[in-house]
């Protein structure tokens, strides 16, 4: 089948960009949208034209790096799934599709459709983890924890951070990625002695790094490739609240990491 | 080239207490005036990075992804393997290290294969500590699966996303001390050569993957966590990027490159489909539990699997190993998925696929009851290939997957250059000839949480390192040497393009150094390659230039490294005339076609030393002692 592709074409962070029409003649249904993406450029520079940059890197849906705007949807039309997973069976031959990167003042574009995420990076280093040095392990069953926490802690922990949620935002925010990482490690004992220090910090730095807020529209669980639920929000927002009124002035407020 | 693998000596299960001991340590306040890099951010390279900088020294890490997070070890499914013995199954230290011995097929250190099984403990307490949400039972405790042909319950699993929930542990912690400003991130930054100063490697060479900017980053030791070479295959359950790079240059300043035929087909990976095809994705082996492997019995049956009657499928690994069944050990279980396709009796289009059958289990467990067990590795098979495999038989082929090969590392994982250490999956150590499922994380963490920090302290104690300065003429060389690779690559224009030379490499290596080799095919391999190369330095096309975010220049580069280190890895499979574990020569196998090692002349590691370009590189051996788990045949039977 034959696709019409209108990309965006920018060649660096401060160039202006534009949308540039392409046509993929003979698209086979098995092949995956990347895959797609591969014979347009080896197309392209045959003919000695500059091959349109996109982040990948495991092509199994799970390291995060890819990503781009489908028609104006976070990789595409199929619900919990990345672009590396999508597959040409997915569309109709003589689809016109429109490719543009993850919008969002926090995601500089690169070049084409790969942007800079290292905000999220920031935003885990402001209190995206337990303190627990090499070592200081207790035996691994020392502390029960159970079935359902587990569960649900890992739905949480199942974030790829490839940006959808902040790329669908009409706020941009990233209110899905850090509920997510708050949720993961906020429902496991091992992440309550920081658990309310840890939402104060990482919501400071969210703001920092000039993601929106969030004004529950839900656009960020519709596109999430790993189905991560709004609850986090709600449980993000929970922790920020009691961790404001509780705190005692001990949490840095993502001063130290800025 | 001096090979001292630094064993200790004694019992060996005191072996690795009696090493920290005699190892030198580094006061606490003098361990911030030392600077290491890492290059990696895997679960070797994270884990590293976050416990050196713990100790306190000051660590630069470097990745070539837009953030450590996205390193390929979080792509692994299945499992972590630690001998905790908490299903009180008879499992312990001993027997994690016997099975992994035997495993490798008596091709690994002894030493260096116990202190694993002895450390596996440690990493699951330390993994846990940080919040990693292994599965549980209802009581809270810690879940098990059995794993990849092992008769215990060992491996500790997050769903199907094991790898996934490691990295990000290691990855935290390691952010955590970038919150600490011990650890200093460049991300999109890919080391392109190693700086060497009186023979001790004391930096690297960076590009800078949005402007080009090459430059040197110096340190008092260097550390490469940068994963495997399967990539040379171009087909591979690899992640795209995964490259040699790294550990080809450092071979080019004189690192011994340790076993480079030993590399891991894969038996349950989703079939190629066609030309345009960019990678494989792996299926976990864990599927083999309940999944049922066969084909037809007739040669080139074309009929739907569901109309091909019982009594004329060939169960073919329940018949030839009664004993394991499906759960035969990686490189058995591909070698005879290809000997039934090359029989003519492969399924799917191309005739290059299995069935792996999940319709026996269905009826034992229930549609529900499987998708407890499989359901997000069902899901993925399907977004793939859009059939059901809750109807339809899932098609499974082998695919280039892991290299137990890599760097030569001695006990204390440093190569041989001074002060450059090697850990994960790009060191040799650990797996011999085949990796056990459910190993490769348990390496890479143990590597980098728990061996690394004593070795380094040691080293760094032992040494009086001067202070260079990034003027000195062994980091413009090194330098100039990238400049220089860089402008001929951009500056070539040629007809073809980097993965067309790529894809043929690959294609050369599947055929002649994979599942099974033969001299006659691998003396054509060394006669093609080198011809390949020519062409490529000849006719290849970058687009671009330098001084931008240039992809197709990136690949050019790793390819060109692969287009090497595809030769080293064809001359190390001629030189072993035996067949071991992923290494299979089709001259060498039983009359019931298993792989006939020979202990007598190939006993040993390997070691290849750079002599220079197009110059045959030299051959060391490092003996391997076996002084408890005693080399029998592997029989699984």
């Amino acid at each position: 089948m034959k696709i019409v592709l209108h990309i965006w074409r920018q060649k660096n962070a401060n160039a202006p960009g534009r949308m540039v029409r392409y046509e993929v003649p003979n698209v086979n249904t098995h092949m995956s949208f990347l895959e797609m993406l591969d014979v347009l450029n080896e197309d392209l520079i045959e003919k000695g034209e500059e091959p349109v940059a996109f982040d990948h890197d495991c092509r199994e849906g799970i390291c995060g790096m890819c990503g781009f705007m489908i028609n104006g949807e976070a990789h595409g039309p199929l619900p919990g799934t990345t672009v590396c997973q999508l597959h040409m069976r997915h569309f109709q031959n003589g689809d016109e599709l429109y490719l543009e990167p993850w919008r969002a003042r926090a995601f500089p574009v690169v070049k084409d459709l790969a942007v800079d995420r290292c905000a999220f990076d920031r935003i885990i280093v402001a209190g995206g983890y337990v303190s627990v040095n090499t070592g200081s392990a207790p035996d691994g069953n020392a502390i029960p924890v159970a079935k359902e926490a587990a569960e649900r802690s890992m739905d949480a922990a199942a974030c790829i951070g490839c940006g959808a949620c902040v790329a669908a935002c009409p706020n941009a925010s990233a209110s899905l990625f850090v509920g997510a990482k708050i949720s993961h490690l906020g429902l496991l004992p091992q992440g309550q002695p920081e658990r309310y220090r840890r939402a104060l910090n990482m919501a400071a730095r969210m703001k920092q790094e000039a993601f929106g807020s969030c004004t529950n529209i839900g656009a960020c669980e519709a596109v999430c490739p790993k189905s991560i639920k709004l609850e986090v929000i709600a449980r993000m927002n929970r922790d920020f609240l009691v961790g404001s009124w509780t705190d005692r002035g001990e949490a840095e407020r993502g001063e130290a990491a800025a | 080239m001096k090979l001292d693998a630094r064993i200790p000596s004694g019992p060996i299960e005191q072996r690795w207490e009696k090493c920290r001991f005699e190892m030198k340590l580094v006061n606490p306040a003098n361990k911030r005036k030392y600077s290491i890099i890492v290059v990696g951010t895997g679960l070797a390279g994270g884990s590293a990075s976050a416990s050196l900088a713990e100790l306190g020294y000051n660590v630069k890490t470097y990745c070539f992804q837009d953030s450590p997070r996205r390193a390929h070890s979080i792509a692994a499914q299945g499992g972590i393997n630690a001998a905790k013995n908490y299903q009180n199954d008879g499992d312990s230290i001993y027997r994690l290290f016997y099975d992994t011995v035997k495993g490798g097929d008596f091709r690994a250190r002894e030493s260096n294969v116990h202190r694993l099984a002895e450390i596996s403990v440690n990493i699951i307490d330390q993994c846990v500590a940080q919040g990693v949400p292994f599965a549980r039972e209802y009581g809270g405790v810690l879940a098990n699966r059995s794993f990849g042909g092992a008769q215990v319950s060992r491996t500790f699993y997050a769903r199907g996303q094991t790898g996934q929930q490691l990295l990000l542990g290691a990855y935290q912690a390691m952010m955590r001390q970038v919150a600490a400003g011990r650890v200093q991130l460049f991300p999109r930054h890919e080391m392109l050569d190693l700086i060497v100063v009186d023979g001790r490697a004391r930096g690297i060479v960076t590009r800078d993957l949005i402007t080009g900017k090459v430059e040197s980053h110096l340190a008092d030791a260097v550390v490469l966590a940068t994963g495997g070479y399967g990539n040379a295959f171009y087909l591979a359950t690899y992640a795209k990027g995964a490259n040699a790079t790294a550990i080809w240059r450092a071979y080019k300043h004189g690192a011994g490159f340790g076993n480079p035929c030993f590399t891991q087909i894969h038996p349950t990976c989703i079939p190629v489909s066609g030309e345009y095809q960019s990678k494989l994705t792996l299926m976990s082996e864990s599927l083999r539990n309940d999944g049922r492997i066969w084909v037809p019995k007739e040669k080139r049956d074309k009929r739907p699997p569901s109309q091909i009657p019982e009594q004329e499928r060939d169960y073919y690994l329940e018949r030839r190993y009664p004993a394991f069944g499906n759960l035969v050990p990686r490189d058995i279980a591909s070698r005879a998925a290809k000997a039934v396709c090359d029989e003519g009796r492969g399924v799917g289009e191309t005739g290059l696929g299995v069935y792996l059958d999940f319709a026996d289990a269905i009826q034992r467990l229930g549609r529900q009851g499987v998708a407890e067990r499989y359901g997000n590795l069902f899901d993925m098979y399907q977004l793939i290939t859009g059939e059901d495999p809750y109807r339809v038989p899932m098609r499974i082929y082998p695919a280039s997957h892991y290299t137990m090969g890599g760097l030569w590392v001695d006990y204390r994982l440093m190569s041989t250059i001074q002060g450059l250490f090697v850990i994960g999956e790009a060191n040799f150590s650990d797996h011999g000839a085949n990796r056990l499922g459910a190993s490769a994380l348990m390496q890479g963490l143990a590597d980098g949480y728990f061996v690394l920090p004593y070795t380094m302290g040691d080293y760094l104690a032992n040494e009086k390192l001067d202070k260079i300065d990034p003027k000195h003429s062994a980091c413009r060389e090194a330098e100039e040497n990238v400049n220089g690779v860089t402008k001929k690559l951009l500056s070539i224009q040629g007809r073809r393009t980097v993965d067309s030379f790529h894809r043929e490499l690959g294609n050369l290596l599947w055929e002649y150094c994979g599942m099974a080799r033969n001299a006659q095919g691998l003396k054509m391999a060394l006669e093609r390659i080198p011809a390949l190369r020519e062409e490529y330095w000849q006719n290849v096309r970058v687009p671009g230039e330098n001084e931008e975010f240039n992809q197709s220049l990136e690949k050019a580069g790793r390819v060109a490294d692969f287009l090497e280190l595809a030769e080293l890895m064809c001359l190390d499979a001629l030189d072993r005339n035996e067949s071991c574990g992923g290494h299979f020569r089709e001259e060498y196998q039983t009359p019931e076609g298993e792989a006939l090692r020979d202990d007598e002349n190939y006993c040993h590691v390997s070691v290849w030393e750079y002599q220079g370009a197009e110059r045959k590189p030299a051959l060391h051996k490092e003996p391997l002692q076996f002084e408890y788990v005693l080399p029998t045949q592997r029989s699984y039977k």
